[in-house]
């Protein structure tokens, strides 16, 4: 499973896909004691919506030809079921990165950026491909934080990729189904919008057989201090500014009332 | 020159986005608060003609070059880096827009300045920059405190009134030539246009949407039923047509279309930012939402903390009867 060697003279292209381990937003989200964060011991963390779409978009390339896929995220949380599932979707390695001292909160990009350089210098990485967002970007979304470290081309919010040479060919999307195609040289990161289809279900079965049999792998990595420069004051929940007027009772009842609404109003009805 | 505040004008075949206007507006703003000046910077092949319509701005500072002329994410990086760097304004406003994802992060470690993201308000506290950004979805937001008196906002669309940055004066602007290094390592290749669509949604008075919350395609026949009976037809949130379940035409938010319907009922859609922005100004907003905390409860004026598997076939049965 693990150690795709390139055979001698064949050049395999090496595509790192980071994955962020972020809260479900389907749990309630509950804040710290000191009010300058969420209560990261109560959080359900799952793969960053986004960066799965990163990591099909990287299959694709793979089954496209274009090399092998090493999946990464930082050690703890759901690292191992999130890993495993990557080994069982088709990735070629998959490494738990293991900080030296503490890991980077949710809420610093610029750590975590910081630590990924440092990943994926060691992995001699051609292409990373990640999440165009994520839903903690307090301090810059961070594929393009990551390039900027590494000193390389970025292109975000990008549908679809193709590979031609040395380069990548990328569609980003504006607004309103406008399209941008660029071509951007390799070594490149890539924000991941959507990949070009939705993301390819790994069987439980299939996850468990792989994590009976693979091992993941585990690469330390300095853990950076923070230099985003924001002190961050408070998080809270916004209050909801009590401009819907919420529709109480039995579903029939609901719906009369709502129908009656909009015919008063003279709207649809 | 550390009080003024920049704000990166986005405008594509000669059109304006209007979040540049919102920015604008705020702009105004913070630079009174700073007791600085406010400048507008455009940057594109032919980036003269925006900056003209810039009239808000007490400057507005624009950069023509052959290599602008597509949205390039490493030449535009340059071309702003080298113009703030210069000009060192203490705030620089930029949209969260595609081209502003890009740029933001990116000018922020160029300019060794902090950055935030999705910002929702800002504010001048004794010479600080405040600014609060959405997070969660728009769940939990994030007051912080810059340090170092300059920054780069990456500004959500929509957090600020678009009228205050709009002014019929002309406009003071200024050519200011490219870095000699625009060298990029990114091609601009084309503009793809969308295809044109069997409804434009843009156009519709009455507008039936449905995000994840239906959890099924199959379950889609339950809206289009309540769409057929208000004769209107289906509108999506982005995962549903990047799980090709609705078509790309059908999208409302950021990346999709803005609408703004007589009315607007939003099935199983939890109201992030990034729908929000397409469809906030809608003249009557109705969600249906299982999640009493649910953001989309923000902007809607009626609302119904319910399974929509109870309530929407309630709703379609009630408005057949009436209709007939
Ligand atoms: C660059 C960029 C551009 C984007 N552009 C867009 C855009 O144009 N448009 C867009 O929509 N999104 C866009 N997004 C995505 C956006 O961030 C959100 O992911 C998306 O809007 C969420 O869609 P949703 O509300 O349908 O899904 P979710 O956020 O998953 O919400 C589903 C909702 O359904 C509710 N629900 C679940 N079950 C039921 C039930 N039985 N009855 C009632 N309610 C139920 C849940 O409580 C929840 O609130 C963009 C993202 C990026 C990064
Ligand atoms: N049991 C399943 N069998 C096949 N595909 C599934 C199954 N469950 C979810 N999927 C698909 O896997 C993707 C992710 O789904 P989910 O894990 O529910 O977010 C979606 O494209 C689903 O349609």
């Amino acid at each position: 499973m693990n150690g795709n060697e390139p055979s001698p003279g064949e050049t395999l292209m090496n595509i790192v896909v980071p994955l962020q381990q972020t809260p479900d937003l389907v749990e309630e989200l509950e804040i710290n004691a000191d009010g300058t964060d969420i209560d990261r011991d109560a959080v359900t963390l799952q793969l960053s919506e986004w960066d799965g779409q990163a990591l099909e978009e990287a299959l694709l390339l793979k089954e496209a030809g274009a090399g092998s896929v090493t999946a990464v995220t930082i050690d703890g949380g759901e690292a191992d079921a999130i890993l495993f599932t990557a080994l069982a979707k088709g990735v070629d390695r998959a490494v738990k990165l293991k900080p030296s001292g503490d890991a980077p909160t949710g809420l610093d990009h610029h750590a975590l950026a910081r630590l990924l350089a440092a990943a994926v210098a060691q992995l001699g990485a051609d292409l990373v491909l990640t999440g165009v967002q994520s839903v903690e970007d307090l301090d810059g979304q961070l594929p393009v934080l990551l390039a900027a470290m590494l000193g390389w081309p970025h292109v975000s919010v990008v549908t679809g990729t193709e590979l031609r040479g040395g380069a990548i060919a990328v569609k980003q999307e504006y607004s309103g189904g406008v399209m941008a195609e660029l071509e951007a040289r390799l070594p490149a990161v890539i924000g991941i919008q959507a990949a070009r289809q939705a993301p390819r279900y790994a069987p439980v079965s299939k996850v468990r057989q792989i994590q009976k049999t693979a091992k993941l792998e585990e690469m330390p990595v300095e853990a950076p201090s923070g230099e985003a420069g924001l002190k961050i004051r408070r998080v809270f929940k916004p209050e909801i500014a009590g401009r819907a007027e919420i529709l109480e009772g039995e579903p029939a009842e609901i719906a009369a009332k709502l129908v009656s609404l909009l015919k008063d109003r003279g709207l649809a009805i | 020159m550390a009080a003024d505040v920049a704000v990166v004008v986005e405008h594509l075949n000669g059109t304006i986005a209007e979040v540049s206007f919102e920015m604008l507006g705020q702009g105004k703003r913070l630079a009174a608060a700073l007791g600085g000046k406010l400048r507008a910077i455009v940057l594109g092949r032919d980036a003269r003609a925006a900056a003209e319509a810039c009239g808000t701005a007490d400057a507005v500072l624009y950069v023509e070059h052959e290599a602008l002329g597509g949205f390039d994410p490493e030449a535009h990086g340059k071309a702003l880096a080298a113009l703030c760097a210069e000009s060192a304004p203490a705030v620089v406003l930029v949209g969260n827009s595609s081209k502003g994802m890009d740029l933001a992060p990116d000018l922020a470690v160029a300019l060794g300045v902090p950055v935030v993201t999705n910002v929702g308000a800002v504010a001048i506290e004794g010479g600080t920059i405040v600014a609060t950004s959405r997070l969660y979805g728009g769940k939990i937001h994030a007051e912080v405190q810059v340090a170092g008196g300059r920054a780069v906002l990456s500004v959500l669309a929509g957090a600020f009134p678009a009228e205050a940055g709009k002014s019929d004066r002309p406009a003071a602007v200024e050519g200011v030539a490219p870095p000699a290094d625009l060298a990029s390592r990114i091609a601009f290749q084309r503009l793809i246009e969308p295809e044109a669509a069997d409804v434009d949604i843009t156009k519709e008075d009455v507008l039936v949407s449905v995000g994840r919350g239906i959890q099924d395609k199959d379950n889609l026949e339950i809206v289009q039923e309540l769409a057929d009976a208000l004769g209107c037809p289906l509108s999506a949130s982005r995962p549903l047509v990047d799980l090709g379940w609705m078509p790309k035409s059908r999208q409302v938010g950021k990346s999709g279309v803005t609408v703004k319907p007589k009315l607007y009922i939003a099935i199983g859609i939890s109201g992030a930012p990034e729908h929000v922005q397409g469809m906030k100004d809608a003249a009557t907003i109705v969600a249906i939402n299982s999640d009493p905390k649910a953001p989309i409860f923000d902007v809607a004026h009626y609302g119904v903390a319910a399974d929509l598997f109870d309530v929407v076939p309630a709703l379609t049965e009630k408005v057949r009867e009436l209709k007939g």
